[in-house]
């Protein structure tokens, strides 16, 4: 074996498998979005899908759930983190029961938190046992937007932060020890501590836990259809309707290639909001 | 100190109870009367376990079938993201070629990715080869989300055997194939072990790709996801804690690698 060809030997069936599905049917999304069956270019699909009755309410939706839900999720992760890092003993146990989300799917999450937000389910129960409710009250319907937002985020908080939670425990690990216990001979009190060494030096982990986590926010899903049902249209739900139930695969492909725009710009904005030097990303 | 200490592991549990009461409330709820579904108020204690919810769910029509694609759908992917990944992961951890970097970008944007949706084009073109609605189709598309990380953590994996024991095999008359099954692989393979877990895992939790590039064959989210309208709450908890329960154990096993798997974009 050549020594300089192994490597590319190496790699080329997992590049010949990303260009095959990954690739290819991302210039095909963006095709589809733009070209009719018989290869004319139009822009009728993508403006059918701006003047789609769901589409607005869609858009806002998402914006709402990620805007809220990847904030919150990067507290409660780096809170985590912060804990775990103080901790002397029982570390790996709180991990695994922090992370267990980590491994339950979008859907399997929805239907749990459906067991508790039910009109007859557990937290009405606790409810109306501390004496607040007097009977089933419903929370997951259109009728109380408020309520089945909160719902949504309380159960993709549950399920999503442990991804963060993940990058920024290994971005923790990085951080030499030795700069907090200089800081601290030296008087930092921890908040001092946290804010001057632990954030700028987590700041690498910060940013590609908030890209991906942006990025799989706007992909949320299962959990509304699960919770809400119909009454809360994100976009990703609309490009499933748009497939299954109106069997329009060119505008399912314009909210594709919608979704995946978003996706772009804001991981751009982040990247250049939160500037970190180039060689720490990979 | 004595106090502060004493805080974080009051929030800290405080956090760990919040993060298992939803799995424990929809095992209680799978494992109860079908009734209890809609009983008001609820129990909060398992007084009252019963299988019956259980064993309506797994005897409900389609639904073996579907446990039974599921399962084979993850298999295939496990599979494949291991043979594709693991040489890959390989070569970026021994060796500097021409394009390596172009190759990282490549594998952190399909992660980066809402790569579930590109299952759209996927569907016209797999009816007309013959792969929609078959477990190889969706296995493919899954191969695609768990290829990254399979990887980079194989690349982790690898970089943390020392060249040296590789170098020694080879001197001592191993040629490199050799060198790398008797050496190598033995160490890696816990950590690959931990790697295939994991893709069965993502396999076996995805839900949009696997609903649009099925009808028949349907996985068990697919399934769920199809029937969520019309299917009485029982059987939807009963579907959950199905999903759940392979996960649980399955972090559980995999929990000493998450780092290389999700940490790694630091590096």
């Amino acid at each position: 074996m050549n020594a300089q060809r192994t490597p590319y030997l190496l790699i080329a069936p997992s590049v010949i498998f990303l260009l095959v599905l990954f690739i290819w049917p991302l210039a095909e999304t963006a095709l589809m979005a733009f070209r009719t069956a018989d290869g004319t270019w139009t822009s009728q699909y993508v403006s059918k899908m701006l003047g789609d009755l769901n589409f607005g309410i869609a858009l806002k939706n998402t914006l709402i759930l990620v805007a809220i839900v990847v904030p919150l999720q990067m507290v409660v992760a780096l809170g985590m983190a912060m804990m775990l890092q103080n901790m002397d003993r029982g570390r790996m146990a709180f991990l695994y029961i922090w992370t267990i989300p980590l491994g339950v799917s979008d859907l399997a999450a929805g239907l749990a938190w459906l067991a508790i937000f039910n009109d007859r389910g557990y937290f009405n129960t606790v409810l109306s046992g501390m004496g607040f409710i007097s009977g089933p009250t419903s929370w997951l319907s259109y009728q109380n937007p408020a309520a089945l937002f909160v719902c949504v985020i309380i159960a993709e908080i549950w399920r999503a932060t442990a991804i963060v939670l993940v990058i920024l425990v290994a971005g923790v690990q990085l951080i030499p020890k030795e700069y907090n216990e200089a800081a601290e001979v030296f008087g930092a009190s921890p908040w001092k501590r946290f804010m001057k060494i632990t954030l700028p030096l987590l700041k690498p982990s910060l940013q590609s836990a908030l890209i991906l986590r942006t990025v799989l926010a706007f992909e949320v899903f299962a959990v509304v259809y699960a919770l809400a049902g119909r009454d809360l249209p994100v976009l990703v739900g609309e490009a499933y309707n748009w497939q299954g139930a109106y069997q329009n695969t060119n505008v399912a492909s314009a909210y594709a290639l919608f979704i995946l725009v978003v996706s772009i710009a804001s991981t751009l904005v982040y990247l250049k909001v939160l500037k970190v030097k180039r060689e720490t990303l990979s | 100190m004595k106090q502060s200490q004493k805080f974080l592991y009051t929030m800290a549990v405080v956090l760990a109870i919040c993060w298992l009461v939803p799995i424990y409330l929809i095992g209680i709820s799978a494992l109860s009367a079908k009734e209890a579904a809609t009983a008001w108020p609820k129990s909060l204690l398992p007084l009252h376990i019963s299988f019956d919810t259980l064993s309506f769910f797994v005897h409900y029509t389609g639904v073996w079938k579907a446990v039974l694609n599921s399962v084979i759908v993850a298999l295939l992917t496990m599979l494949f993201a291991i043979v594709l990944g693991a040489p890959a992961g390989y070569a970026l951890a021994r060796y500097d070629f021409k394009g390596q970097n172009i190759y990282r970008v490549l594998i952190v944007m399909t992660r980066a990715f809402p790569l579930a949706i590109l299952a759209l084009p996927l569907v016209t073109r797999f009816i007309s080869v013959g792969l929609y609605d078959t477990q190889l189709g969706v296995a493919l598309v899954h191969t695609a989300l768990a290829l990254p990380f399979s990887i980079l953590v194989s690349s982790s994996l690898f970089m943390g055997i020392p060249r040296e024991l590789e170098e020694a095999a080879w001197t001592l008359g191993c040629n490199k194939v050799q060198a790398f099954m008797k050496i190598v692989m033995p160490l890696a393979l816990p950590g690959m072990a931990a790697t295939m877990i994991f893709s069965f895992v993502i396999s076996w939790n995805e839900v949009f790709s696997a609903s649009v590039l099925t009808l028949n064959n349907r996985t068990l989210t697919a399934f769920l996801f199809a029937s969520l309208e019309e299917s009485p709450l029982h059987f939807r908890y009963a579907g959950g804690f199905f999903l759940i329960l392979p996960s649980l154990i399955f972090i559980f096993v995999v929990r000493k690698y998450l780092f290389s798997m999700w940490g790694i974009s630091n590096r």
